[in-house]
C-alpha cells in the first residue's frame, strides 16, 4: 500500500510541464488532483517512472469567460467550480453533477480537467462534458488542437490525448434560451460512485415544445453513451408523452456490465428510470427558465470582473 | 533512487523541514516524520476518510496527497484542535466526547477535522447536510447516530 519509487517534478508553467512529459517518455504520468491517480500508485496498479505535477502551474487554474461562453482551466478544483455562483447561473449542469464527485475532500483537490482525462466510465463530468457540447483543448509538442468533449472519450479509462499531452482547458458553449438541465444519478452512499447516472440538457422553442436535446448516461459503458433515439424522440412534442418513450429508447441503446454492486439488467432498467426523472425535472426547469441569456451574460461579466 | 527532496510545511503552527522521498504519503510524512499519530490511516486509497486533515484550510485525504506536494503548505491535523498548551478541548471535541460520538477512536480524528470544515462553512447544518457532509468517513463501531447529536451539539454550541 505504499508508491513504488519515481521521479517526480512540479513545473510551474505549461511549456515546462510539456516539456518535463516529453522528457520522461511512455512511463511518465500527469499527476492533476490525484483522487484517482495516489489510489493507483499506493496498490501499484500505476507504476509510473516520473510524475509531472501540475498542482503549481498556477496558469491551469481559472474559471472565466470566453467567446459568450465559459472557459474553465484543466487544474480548477472541482470544489472551486462547485462554489463559484456564477458559474452555477451560467452551467447549473456541470454544477449540480459536480455536487455527486466524491466528497468534500475528494473534491477539494480533484479537478475539472484530471476528471476529464482519466475518463473513469462512471464518473460524473466526463458525462456533463459531452452534454455540454464542451471543446477541449490539448498541448503537446506539437502544438495546440481542440477536440469535441463527444470525440474525446474513446473508451474504458480512454481518451484522445497521446501519451505526451496534456488536457488544459474546457470551454463550455452558452446555454439556449430557455434551457432546463438536470443530474440525475444513483449511488448507494452519497459520494461513491454511481450504479448509473444521466445529464439532460434540454430546450424549448416559444410554443414550448422542444427544441433541442441532449441526454447522456453514465456508468453502463466504457464511456459516455449519448442516447441519440431518446434525444430525437423528445424533439417537437411536449413531454408529458414522450418522456417514457424516451427513456425506453435510452435502456434499449445501453449494454451495461454486470459486476459486484449490481447486474447488467438492473442497470438497464435504473437507467431507464434516471433517464426518465432527469428529462421531467429538466423540462420543469426549462418551463420556469427565463429567455434567461441575458441573465447568463451578466453573470459572466460578473466572473470576468473577478478573474 | 530517487533524490530525496527538501520541503518546508507548517503543521498547527509549527513549521517543519525535511528531507523525504518523492513517493513519502502525506498521511506517512505526518506520522512517521513528525510523529503526529493522531492523524489514523485505515485504507490507504481515500475512501475511509480517517487520513483527513486540512490543507491550506481545505479538507483532504493526506493518503491521497503526496508530503512533497504539501511543501509551503499549511496544515492542520486532530493534534492542532485544542488549544495549545491550554488543555482546552476545541467545542466539536467536547460535543463528541459528551454525545458518545466515538467508541474505538480509529474514525474519530477524521470526523473531527470534517465537522470543524463542516460547521465553518455551514454553522447552522441540516441532519441531512451533516450525513452528507460525514458520508466520506467511515465508522464501523457507533452506528453513527452519536455521531450525528456529536455534530448538532457542537453546532448548537458554537452558534451560539
Amino acid at each position: 500500500m505504499k508508491p513504488a519509487p519515481f521521479e517526480y517534478v512540479a513545473p510551474r508553467s505549461i511549456d515546462e510541464a510539456i516539456a518535463a512529459l516529453a522528457e520522461g517518455g511512455a512511463d511518465a504520468k500527469i499527476l492533476a488532483g490525484g483522487q484517482s491517480l495516489i489510489p493507483l500508485l499506493n496498490f501499484r496498479l500505476a507504476r509510473p517512472t516520473l510524475l509531472v505535477d501540475l498542482n503549481r502551474v498556477i496558469e491551469l487554474a481559472y474559471v472565466t469567460p470566453r467567446d459568450g461562453g465559459v472557459a474553465i482551466g484543466a487544474m480548477t478544483r472541482q470544489r472551486t467550480a462547485e462554489h463559484t455562483p456564477e458559474l452555477a447561473h451560467a452551467q447549473p449542469l456541470l454544477v449540480e453533477a459536480i455536487g455527486h464527485v466524491g466528497h468534500t475532500a475528494i473534491r477539494s483537490r480533484g479537478t475539472v480537467g484530471g476528471s476529464l482525462a482519466h475518463a473513469d466510465p462512471a464518473a460524473e463530468l466526463p458525462a456533463v462534458a459531452v452534454c455540454l457540447e464542451a471543446q477541449l483543448t490539448i498541448a503537446g509538442p506539437r502544438g495546440r488542437r481542440k477536440v469535441a468533449a463527444e470525440d474525446f472519450f474513446q473508451g474504458y479509462l480512454t481518451t484522445l490525448l497521446e501519451p505526451d499531452e496534456i488536457l488544459i482547458d474546457s470551454w463550455l458553449p452558452p446555454l439556449r434560451p430557455r434551457t432546463g438541465q438536470a443530474w440525475v444519478e444513483f449511488a448507494r452512499r452519497h459520494g461513491d460512485f454511481a450504479l448509473a447516472g444521466v445529464a439532460v440538457s434540454l430546450s424549448l422553442d416559444a410554443a414550448g415544445d422542444v427544441s433541442a436535446a441532449r441526454i447522456v448516461l453514465t456508468g453502463v459503458g466504457g464511456k459516455p453513451e449519448r442516447a441519440r433515439e431518446a434525444e430525437t424522440l423528445l424533439s417537437g412534442g411536449s413531454i408529458a408523452e414522450r418522456a417514457s418513450a424516451a427513456a425506453n429508447a435510452a435502456r434499449s441503446a445501453i449494454d451495461p456490465d454486470s459486476d459486484i454492486h449490481a447486474s447488467k439488467e438492473y442497470r438497464t432498467h435504473l437507467a431507464g428510470v434516471l433517464t426518465e426523472r432527469a428529462i421531467r425535472l429538466a423540462y420543469e426547469r426549462a418551463k420556469h427558465a427565463e429567455p434567461a441569456a441575458l441573465d447568463v451574460r451578466r453573470a459572466l461579466e460578473t466572473l470576468g470582473r473577478h478573474a | 533512487m530517487p533524490e530525496r527532496r527538501r520541503i518546508s510545511v507548517t503543521v498547527n503552527g509549527r513549521v517543519y523541514a525535511r528531507d523525504v522521498e518523492p513517493r513519502l504519503l502525506l498521511s506517512d510524512f505526518i506520522r512517521h516524520e513528525l510523529r503526529l499519530t493522531g492523524t489514523h490511516v485505515g485504507c490507504e486509497h481515500g475512501v475511509c476518510g480517517a487520513c483527513t486533515v486540512l490543507v491550506d484550510e481545505e479538507l483532504a485525504r493526506s493518503c491521497l496527497m503526496l508530503a512533497v506536494q504539501a511543501d509551503g503548505a499549511s496544515i492542520t491535523t486532530v493534534e492542532g484542535l485544542a488549544a495549545a498548551g491550554a488543555g482546552d478541548l476545541h467545542p466539536v471535541q467536547e460535543a463528541f466526547w459528551e454525545a458518545h460520538g466515538l467508541q474505538c477512536g480509529f474514525c474519530t480524528s477524521g470526523m473531527l477535522i470534517t465537522t470543524v470544515a463542516l460547521l465553518r462553512d455551514q454553522p447552522r447544518p441540516s441532519d441531512a447536510e451533516i450525513r452528507a457532509a460525514l458520508s466520506g468517513n467511515l465508522c464501523r463501531c457507533t452506528g453513527y447516530q452519536n455521531i450525528v447529536k456529536a455534530v448538532r451539539l457542537a453546532a448548537e454550541r458554537m452558534a451560539s
